[in-house]
């Protein structure tokens, strides 16, 4: 693939160059080959789906996207360099935030409080500044919280951002979650199952949130998801996984029609 | 004024539980940011004492060691270092501490089950406690930091004009109440209102998520380990210039388990109030019952307490709610 100077989608959104690049990549846990020789992009701009049965090994890929795994083999490149090993957190510093499957926020603290904790390291005020609330700290907190405000209100949330996030139903906290990964202002943000576990109502406004921020913002979104549909009708590009392996990439178009991908989730491809 | 003699019992009570309250915030700190329940805490207190007074009195660190291996006979360079300057040194001993504990110890367990946590925070008490007498000696040590001690003529004269009766108050419990209030403004001002304070009460909530957000576990590990060491050296000077440096200093931590039961483990308001309630409790036990039942019931009285509580409200005071999902 050489589109280096990018494409333009159906509905005519025009999509950047090669934001991040993966190349051969392997995970093995012991014997167990959870990712086998898999290569893909994801581009400035655009929602690229990785999609696949249960235990195909999207969330692997995700996990390896967002350093939570180090793969054995293969080579991850990020703006245009190659990236070491790194730990989860200097992945978040580069600017590529996550939301977890089973959602990982922060119960004890208010709504307010977990989307804050995204921006956090956009404060660098130093320790006795903060303590004293005196000066650039108070500019800071100021500004950060003006950024966090247009987030709540962008995804509905000013309702309850006083809320200890404990206390939400899940819809909600899967929309808070979405938000502290938003705060953080990423160049790719992954969404691992953003609609798992979601009723009708609360997929469809799910599925808008995940529009509207990539028309908003033109952040880059990677999303695994285990529903065809929605996917289909969300994403830019599709990878497909089975078995650790990818079987398919291209067009939501391209993947429905390719028979590999048919087989994988049909069981057998008829003629 | 039997009214006024139980008022006096209850003032020491009280200044008793600061006491005891600012060896169980030592244990909130890092049981809040790293759901362990740190063993090791009040031989930390004691090590920090040992360390102050050792750097006060210009002692040679491993002096029996050095002596046993060379031959030779030093003991102490000869010089004394002013305790505020002492102090300020051994902070920064118990700051490299925490690093040691972080890189040698943690590191390698993380993800490890609680239990494993706690066994490696046992181990590390006896290796402090070791530590401690071979660097200092396991001499009884003197701990003078300038505080004030004796008892208050201000607070007896005082309350002698206003009431008819003089209370007797130890001017070193007076401080004590006093830093000890300094240290948890301090400290609940730093969780609430720094960056870092917010980073550490992300990574007490969920690591994967702070791992998310991009706060390093390391970094927050080595900080919360740190001021947990800063507070046994509060803890460690209070104590030792009440009843001396040595080895039973490290016995405090057992008084601050019922604390900690009484304000729930993850509270730092919970220590505060968990510590005066025992303190306050221990002493108007013993003079309203204690004489009854043959006195010393400040030895048990605190247990019982935390036992009561464990049965009836088992997160303690302020603790957060136990909800057990099926």
């Amino acid at each position: 693939m050489t589109m280096q100077e990018g494409y333009t989608t159906a509905d005519g959104r025009q999509i950047g160059g090669v934001l991040m690049d993966l190349r051969n990549i392997t995970l093995r846990f012991g014997g167990v080959t959870a990712i086998k020789d898999i290569s893909f992009d994801i581009r400035e701009g655009e929602i690229r789906a990785i999609i696949g049965p249960n235990g195909a090994g999207k969330s692997s890929m995700l996990n390896v996207i967002s350093g939570f795994y180090v793969p054995q083999e293969g080579e991850i490149w990020f703006k245009g360099y190659r990236r070491g090993p790194m730990k989860p957190y200097e992945v978040a510093r580069l600017g590529i935030a996550r939301t977890f499957q089973n959602i990982a926020l922060f119960d004890g603290m208010s709504v307010l409080d977990n989307i804050m904790t995204g921006r956090l390291n956009m404060m660098k005020a130093p320790i006795w500044s903060q303590a004293l609330w005196w000066g650039r700290a108070e500019r800071e907190e100021v500004e950060n919280r003006e950024q966090v405000e247009k987030i709540i209100d962008f995804l509905e949330i000013q309702n309850i951002r006083k809320t200890p996030v404990g206390r939400l139903p899940y819809g909600l906290k899967k929309r808070v979650e979405l938000a502290r990964a938003l705060a953080a202002e990423p160049r790719i943000l992954l969404l691992d199952e953003p609609m798992a576990g979601m009723n009708v109502e609360e997929k469809e406004d799910m599925c808008r949130f995940i529009l509207d921020v990539n028309d908003e913002f033109g952040t880059t979104i990677a999303l695994i998801e285990h529903d065809m549909g929605v996917v289909m009708d969300l994403s830019d590009r599709v990878v497909v996984m089975d078995y650790g392996r990818k079987i398919g990439d291209g067009t939501p178009d391209e993947v429905r029609s390719n028979p590999e991908v048919i087989s994988a989730y049909l069981g057998v491809a008829h003629e | 004024m039997e009214f006024l003699y139980a008022s006096e019992v209850l003032a020491n009570g009280l200044m008793a539980g600061v006491m005891y309250s600012l060896v169980a915030l030592g244990f909130v700190l890092i049981y809040k940011a790293s759901g362990v329940f740190n063993y090791a805490q009040g031989v930390m207190a004691l090590f920090a004492a040992m360390t102050l007074v050792g750097i006060m009195e210009g002692r040679v660190p491993f002096a029996h060691l050095i002596n046993a291996a060379f031959g030779v006979h030093v003991s102490s360079f000869g010089w004394t270092v002013p305790g505020l300057f002492a102090i300020l040194l051994t902070a920064l001993i118990m700051v490299g501490l925490a690093i040691a504990i972080e890189k040698l110890v943690l590191k390698h367990l993380v993800g490890q089950e609680p239990i494993i946590l706690f066994m490696a925070t046992i181990g590390l008490a006896w290796f402090l406690e070791g530590l401690g007498d071979v660097m200092w000696g396991a001499d009884v040590k003197v701990l003078d930091v300038g505080l004030p001690q004796g008892i208050s003529e201000t607070v007896e004269t005082m309350t002698d004009n206003w009431l008819g009766y003089g209370f007797f108050i130890d001017r070193l419990d007076i401080w004590a109440a006093v830093i000890a209030a300094a240290l948890v403004a301090a400290l609940v001002g730093f969780s609430q209102y720094t960056k870092q304070g917010r980073a550490m009460r992300a990574v007490a909530d969920d690591h994967q998520a702070a791992l998310s957000v991009g706060i390093s576990l390391q970094f927050i590990w080595i900080m919360v380990w740190s001021i947990a060491g800063f507070v046994a050296l509060v803890a460690g000077i209070m104590w030792g210039t009440k009843s001396g440096v040595q080895f039973s200093l490290s016995l405090i931590a057992l008084k601050a388990l019922p604390v900690l039961m009484l304000g729930g483990f993850t509270s730092i308001p919970g220590a505060i109030v968990g510590g005066l309630i025992i303190g306050m409790g221990e002493k108007l036990f013993e003079y309203f019952v204690g004489s009854m039942v043959g006195g010393a019931t400040e030895n048990w009285f605190a247990y019982v307490l935390a036992l009561i509580f464990l049965v009836f409200r088992p997160q303690g005071l302020f603790g957060e709610r136990i909800i057990e999902r099926v």
